[in-house]
C-alpha cells in the first residue's frame, strides 16, 4: 500500500512539482509572515521586557508604553515605603523628532533611564560604553538605524526635539516596530530633551526583593498609590504587544497574510491530489472491485498527501529559515522560534491530509461498475 | 448433460431482474435472466451494446445490486447484502479482467501484480515469489519490471489476467478482453482463459462482441434487451449458427 501511494507520487513528476511549488510556497509564505509577527511583536515589547524591572508604575488609563503621562516623581517615595521592594527607577519612554546633521527630520523613541539602577539599559552594545550616556546629552543609537538616522560613527551630533545630542554609542540588534528607531540615553538627558520638571518622569520601575511574588507587590503598590496604575512585567508587555498588534491593526495585517499562506497552500494542495486521483479514478475502482476497502484507498491517498507534505515543509522551512538568517541582518526581523517552526510542520502535514479529504469524498463515490465502461 | 448436474455451479442466477431509475424514466436493464456458471467452463455472453451483459456481469462479480432476484456465488447468496460483504465475496472468489487493462501506470508489471496480492493479505518475500510466478504463468516471466508503458496491448492484458489470479479465485469474469488486441495478442489471451477453465478448473465468463473467439467457447449465451435470448453450445456447431459469424484465431486446445 505505502509503495502504491509512493509510487503513485513520483511517476508524474510534473504533477508532483506544481504538488510540491504549492506546499512550498504555502509553508514560506506562512513561515514568514508568522515569523514577521513574532519578530514585530517581540519587537513591540524588547526594550520594556529586557528591562529587568518587575513592575511598572504609569499615569492612570496609559493604553501602551509610548503613551505615558508626567507625573511627580513623589511616587516613586510613596512606593519605596514598601519594604518588599529592592528599588524604584524612573523612565522615559517616548516618540520624538530627530533632526539629521543634514537637518532632514524623523521620528525616534527616546528611552531615557537610570544610569546607577541600570533598568531599561540597552544591551549588546558594539561600541561606546553604557557609562558614556551620563555625558550631557549624550544618546546611544542601534547601527542597524545608522543611515536612517544620519550617522555613521561615535562622537556625531544631532539635535534631539531642538536640543543638541550627541552619538556616544551604538547598539546591534534593538529593532524598531515602527519607522522610529530606539535612541537610549540617561534618564536626566532625557528629562532635559523633553522639557520635564525636575520632579517629573513618565514612569517609575519596581525591581522587586529576592522571593517577593511581584503579584502581591503590585496589589500592595496600587493600594498605596491611587492615582497610578502598576503592572507587572506580563502585564505591561501584553499590554504593549495588544496596542500594537491588535489595536493599531498591524498584527491582524500579518496573521491575515499568514492565514491566506496557508489557505492558498490548502486550496492548491487540493486541487493537485484532486485531481491527481480523479487521474487515477479508473486503478481506485480496479482495486475497489478487486475487493480493496474504502479504508485501504483512503490510505494510499493519505499516504500521498502526507509524503507531499513533509517534502514540501522540509524544503519550504529550509528556504524559510534561510529568509529569516538573512532578515536579521536587516531592520525588519522574521522570527522563527522552534515552537513555530514545530508547529507549521504539524499545520502543513493537516493542510495536505485534510485537503486530501476532498480526494477520498471522490474515492468513496466512485462505482466499482465503472471499470466495466470500456 | 446430466454430467454438468455434479459440476459445482460457481454463478446461479435465477430471475434477476435489475432496473436503473424509477417510475418513468426507468430503465429495465435485466427482465428475469436466468443463468448457471460451472467450474471448467468457458462462457461467452454475447449481445448488442444496451443489451444489459455488462449489468448482469456486474452484479454476478458482486459489485452491482440487483432489484430483485437471486445470484449465488459459490452457493452463498449476494442480493441484498451489503458493500462490506460484497466487497469480501469480490476478494475470495472472483478475479477481474477488463477491456483497458486498468494497471497502474506507476507500477511495475510485478507491482501490478503485488496490488492484487496484497489486498488478499500476501506480504513480502512471499508475495513477490507469487506475483513472479503468476507473471511466468502467463508468459511474462521476462517482463516483470516492465512498466505498463512499455508493454504491448497484448502483454498488458496478460498481466491483468496475471492479476486476476492472485489468491487463486474461483472465478474469472473478463469484460472484452480482446477488444483492443489484434488477432495474435487475442488468441494468447484467449488460449490462457481457456486453460483456466479447462486445465485450472476455474468458471470463466467473458462478455465480448468479438466473434473471433466464439470458437473457444464451452457455452454462449446471448442477451437481448435484458433476456436470454439465445443459449448455444459448442457441440452443436455455433460456428455456422445464425447470427455468430465466426471469423479467426483458432483455439489451442481445440487443435
Amino acid at each position: 500500500m505505502a509503495s502504491l501511494a509512493l509510487k503513485n507520487l513520483f511517476h508524474d513528476k510534473i504533477r508532483l512539482t506544481v504538488t510540491l511549488v504549492g506546499i512550498v510556497f504555502s509553508v514560506v509564505l506562512s513561515s514568514i509572515q508568522l515569523g514577521l509577527f513574532v519578530g514585530f511583536q517581540r519587537a513591540t515589547s524588547d526594550i520594556l521586557y529586557f528591562s529587568n524591572a518587575d513592575l511598572w508604575i504609569a499615569s492612570k488609563n496609559v493604553t501602551h508604553a509610548e503613551d505615558g503621562v508626567p507625573f511627580s516623581e513623589r511616587k516613586l517615595y510613596q512606593a519605596l515605603a514598601s519594604p518588599r521592594v529592592e528599588r524604584i527607577e524612573k523612565q522615559i519612554f517616548q516618540f520624538t523628532t530627530w533632526k539629521k546633521p543634514d537637518g532632514a527630520d524623523t521620528g525616534v523613541l527616546l528611552v531615557g533611564f537610570d544610569l546607577a539602577g541600570g533598568m531599561g539599559a540597552p544591551w549588546n552594545i558594539t561600541e561606546g560604553r553604557i557609562e558614556d550616556l551620563n555625558q550631557p546629552d549624550a544618546v546611544m543609537i542601534e547601527e542597524l538605524y545608522k543611515d536612517k538616522l544620519g550617522v555613521s560613527r561615535i562622537g556625531e551630533t544631532v539635535e534631539i526635539r531642538g536640543h543638541r545630542a550627541k552619538v556616544v554609542g551604538f547598539t546591534r540588534g534593538i529593532r524598531s516596530f515602527t519607522t522610529s528607531p530606539p535612541v537610549f540615553t540617561s534618564f536626566k538627558n532625557a528629562q532635559n530633551f523633553f522639557g520635564l520638571r525636575e520632579d517629573q518622569t513618565l514612569f517609575l520601575v519596581v525591581k522587586a526583593k529576592p522571593g517577593v511574588d511581584p503579584e502581591s507587590l503590585k496589589s500592595e503598590l496600587q493600594s498605596l498609590m491611587t492615582d497610578v496604575d502598576v503592572y507587572t512585567r506580563a502585564e505591561w508587555t501584553s499590554k504593549q504587544r495588544n496596542y500594537w498588534m491588535f489595536g493599531t491593526g498591524a498584527g491582524i495585517t500579518v496573521l491575515i497574510a499568514a492565514f491566506l499562506g496557508l489557505l492558498v497552500g490548502v486550496v492548491v494542495v487540493a486541487q493537485t491530489i484532486y485531481s491527481a486521483t480523479v487521474d487515477h479514478i479508473r486503478e481506485y475502482g480496479t482495486l475497489k472491485a478487486m475487493g480493496a476497502s474504502n479504508f485501504y484507498l483512503y490510505r494510499v491517498i493519505v499516504t500521498q498527501a502526507f509524503l507531499s507534505g513533509l517534502i514540501g515543509y522540509a524544503v519550504g522551512m529550509s528556504v524559510a529559515l534561510l529568509v529569516s538568517r538573512i532578515s536579521l541582518e536587516g531592520t525588519t526581523a522574521i522570527i522563527l522560534p522552534k515552537e513555530l517552526v514545530v508547529g507549521l510542520f504539524f499545520l502543513t502535514i493537516l493542510m495536505c491530509v485534510g485537503a486530501s479529504v476532498v480526494s477520498i469524498n471522490k474515492v468513496t463515490r466512485i462505482d466499482p461498475a465503472m471499470v466495466f465502461k470500456g | 448433460m446430466p454430467d454438468r448436474e455434479r459440476i459445482m455451479k460457481s454463478i446461479e442466477v435465477k430471475n434477476l431482474v435489475k432496473t436503473y431509475g424509477a417510475a418513468e424514466t426507468a430503465v429495465h436493464a435485466l427482465k428475469g435472466v436466468d443463468l448457471d456458471v460451472f467450474e471448467g467452463e468457458l462462457q461467452l455472453l454475447v449481445g448488442a451494446s444496451g443489451s444489459g451483459k455488462t449489468t448482469l456481469v456486474s452484479i454476478m462479480g458482486g459489485i452491482l445490486s440487483a432489484t430483485s432476484g437471486s445470484c449465488r456465488i459459490r452457493g452463498a447468496e449476494t442480493i441484498g447484502l451489503g458493500q462490506k460483504q460484497l466487497q469480501k465475496i469480490r476478494l475470495d472468489n472472483i478475479g477481474f479482467i477488463f477491456q483497458g487493462f486498468n494497471l497502474f501506470p506507476a507500477l511495475t508489471a510485478r507491482e501490478n501484480v503485488e496490488v492484487a496480492l496484497d489486498l488478499k493479505g500476501f506480504r513480502g518475500a512471499e508475495m513477490r515469489r507469487r506475483a513472479g510466478a503468476l507473471l511466468e504463468r502467463v508468459g511474462l516471466g521476462a517482463k516483470l519490471d516492465a512498466y505498463p508503458a512499455d508493454l504491448s496491448g497484448g502483454q498488458k492484458q496478460r498481466v491483468a489476467i496475471a492479476r486476476a489470479l492472485a489468491g487463486e479465485p474461483r472465478i474469472i469474469l473478463a469484460d472484452e478482453p480482446t477488444a483492443a488486441l489484434d488477432s495474435f495478442s487475442g488468441k494468447l489471451i484467449m488460449d490462457l482463459l481457456q486453460e483456466l477453465a479447462r486445465e485450472k478448473n476455474r468458471a470463466v465468463v467473458v462478455v465480448t462482441h468479438d466473434n473471433r473467439i466464439f470458437d473457444y467457447a464451452d457455452r454462449i449465451v446471448r442477451i437481448d434487451d435484458g433476456r436470454i435470448s439465445e443459449r448455444i453450445m459448442p457441440e452443436k456447431g455455433m460456428a455456422h449458427h445464425h447470427g455468430m459469424m465466426h471469423t479467426t484465431f483458432e483455439p489451442a486446445a481445440a487443435v
